[in-house]
């Protein structure tokens, strides 16, 4: 038997099949305007890639968890995250996604259930969009993030909303400080806010990294510097979501064909 | 109300309760009978009663004057502190409109310091509430702090209130007390036989109805036949069952009960003010004193306002057994200070006495979170 997860994100969808031992097949996608049809094409180009012939059962999370009409179920972000992090690291206890528009800590028991749980979704400071926007006034891409911070020693930045924040760059960089200088005082900033809010769930256990932030190593160095403990994340980290929701929707599956 | 009539029918009578009210104290006042407008449950309803006056609560409950409110207060405040002051500024609110006197007490500071401003446009008493129950002299103010009210109800409306009418007025509210635990009390019932919606809908439309006894009646009434077509077999789905507590519900906060129910579960209990943290506990008929047995009840109430707050978690401890609750909703107003900061205390004896899951959410009086809520609290019922 095959599933799908598709994570709608505010940013990206990704997708996965997972065949209850692996995860197949992979795709991650910018989010459109319409995320409804970004995730009829991105069901249709994994369904593709699978190369099967059956409809294969599909799972969704995330904002737009709610639009695909042919999935089979939805399921919260909250509840993907945790078991997609429990999934791809069995002794995750504490999972902290970083995402385009929220950031979440996760608590799990050892089996992988979700015990408790916080939401940022109030404000872009402490989420992906912060970077991003950062980023954008630096006139770098994301991806030469790690690139660009690298033997960089960071400036504080002082302001803790987006807003606010852009402006003190645009200064920055008009008293010629070095972008590199800048972005990691940014990053060291978004660091340090996400550590406080793991700090309010989280008692002194490894973390979860997932997110798309999660792909940069000097985000992770950060983190630990902050946490204090270990940080633990995976080249599949990006697709948590939705390979939780694959995950639970094989369970689900293979528990009503009993 | 008729007994022909279907329950839904009923339920929503008593949602429209608040609007048909307008028209209900525009005849009272007609009839020259006094209107004491109220924010707060520490109001000892009985002293407005015994002198044959009727007590309505001004809480607003949307966001319409909020804007007018900002031009006077903090926008970084309580929404209903906003809200219920901008409806008495622009006189949007018939009940504070027909209000001959607003009795107000010193619960929160968001609170206290609005009377001062309301006290320009509006006749407003502040009672002083001290901020514990812990010692005898807190005891002692507010016995007096009633005394000092019953003598300025006497004063301003030229009337006498006699200890025999307290205590008739005790007995007819703890008959209505009564009536309101027995029908919330349906709750307890598992599987269901009510919604959380239909219970606040009930809890809530039940403060603007004026004639105590009629609503008595009504209240009994409803109860009854919600636990006939219980027994006959008409019984809700089995869901996660929710307890909600924290700060006022009701109006457009309904949207938090909304969002549970929407997802997946089941509200069985409200501990706010709207809900059981006034109504438990009855007035002491038989204490010969009746000031003493006022200000005993009422400076019982487990508001966040007092310190320390253990009749809170008392309710809480009792309640969360008594319905068998599978988690906790703590309602946080946006700038509530007491009972944000109370949240850690909650959710520690949640977490850890009873064992059960508990989320605060933070909310207002608009529906831009809607989206938010949704999630929050369907990844709570899937932690259930």
């Amino acid at each position: 038997m095959k599933i799908m997860g598709i994570d709608s994100g505010s940013t990206t969808t990704k997708g996965v099949i997972f065949n209850g031992t692996h995860v197949t097949h992979t795709l991650i996608v910018p989010t459109s305007y319409n995320p409804k049809s970004t995730m009829e094409n991105l069901q249709l180009a994994l369904h593709k890639l699978s190369g099967d012939d059956e409809h294969i059962p599909v799972y969704t999370t995330g904002y737009g968890r709610d639009l695909l009409s042919s999935k089979k179920q939805s399921i919260t972000e909250i509840t993907c995250h945790g078991a997609g992090a429990a999934f791809l690291n069995a002794d995750t206890t504490t999972v902290l996604d970083i995402g385009g528009q929220d950031s979440k800590v996760i608590q799990l028991d050892v089996k992988g259930n979700v015990i408790d749980f916080l939401m940022n979704d109030k404000c872009a400071a402490g989420t992906g969009r912060f970077i991003e926007v950062m980023m954008r006034t630096l006139h770098k891409d994301l991806l030469e993030l790690d690139d660009l911070v690298t033997s960089h020693t960071p400036v504080k930045i002082s302001s803790m909303c987006a807003v606010f924040a852009e402006s003190e760059v645009i200064s920055l960089l008009a008293k010629g400080i070095d972008p590199g200088d800048i972005a990691l005082g940014v990053l060291d900033s978004i660091c340090e806010r996400s550590a406080h809010f793991v700090k309010r769930l989280n008692r002194d256990a490894p973390i979860f990294f997932s997110g798309g932030l999660a792909q940069s190593k000097s985000i992770k160095i950060s983190l630990e510097k902050h946490l204090g403990v270990p940080v633990h994340t995976h080249e599949k980290a990006q697709l948590v979501g939705a390979i939780g929701a694959a995950v639970i929707g094989y369970r689900k599956l293979s528990a009503s064909r009993l | 109300m008729s007994l022909r009539k279907n329950l839904p029918e009923i339920f929503d009578q008593f949602a429209d309760a608040r609007k048909n009210g307008f028209i209900a104290a525009k005849a009272l006042k007609e009839q020259n009978i006094p209107m004491v407008g109220t924010f707060c449950t520490y109001m000892p309803q009985e002293l407005p009663l015994a002198m044959g006056a009727v007590v309505v609560s001004l809480c607003a409950t949307s966001d319409e004057t909020i804007p007018e409110a900002e031009k006077e207060l903090p926008r970084n405040l309580c929404p209903l502190i906003k809200s219920s002051y901008g409806f008495g500024k622009t006189d949007k609110c018939p009940y504070f409109y027909f209000s001959d006197i607003v009795v107000g007490e010193t619960t929160c500071d968001g609170k206290k310091k609005m009377y001062e401003h309301m006290a320009e446009f509006k006749p407003v008493h502040v009672m002083q509430l001290p901020n514990t129950q812990q010692s005898e002299d807190a005891f002692t103010l507010w016995k007096n702090e009633i005394i000092r009210l019953k003598s300025l109800l006497e004063e301003k409306f030229n009337v006498e209130i006699t200890e025999t009418k307290i205590r008739e007025a005790i007995v007819l509210k703890n008959f209505e007390r009564r009536a309101l635990k027995r029908f919330y009390g349906l709750g307890k019932l598992n599987p269901p036989a009510i919604t959380g919606t239909d219970i606040l809908k009930v809890l809530y439309g039940t403060t603007f109805k004026f004639d105590r006894k009629a609503n008595i009646d009504e209240i009994e009434a409803l109860t009854d036949r919600v636990l006939a077509a219980y027994e006959a077999g008409e019984k809700l789905e089995r869901k996660p069952r929710i307890l909600v507590t924290g700060c006022p519900i009701g109006g457009v906060t309904e949207k938090i009960v909304k969002a549970i129910e929407d997802n997946g579960g089941q509200v069985v209990f409200f501990e706010n003010c709207m809900g059981a943290k006034a109504i438990e506990d009855l007035v002491d008929e038989n204490e010969p004193d009746v000031y003493e047995a006022l200000a005993k009840k009422y400076l019982s109430i487990g508001c966040s306002c007092m310190t320390p707050n253990p009749n809170r978690v008392a309710l809480l401890d009792r309640s969360i057994d008594e319905y068998q609750v599978d988690g906790v909703i703590d309602v946080i107003l946006q700038a509530c200070h007491t009972y944000a900061i109370e949240t850690i205390s909650i959710k520690k004896f949640v977490n850890a006495s009873k064992t059960i899951p508990y989320m605060s959410v933070e909310t207002d009086y608009s529906t831009a979170d809607i989206g938010q809520l949704n999630t929050r609290m369907a990844a709570f019922v899937e932690m259930l």
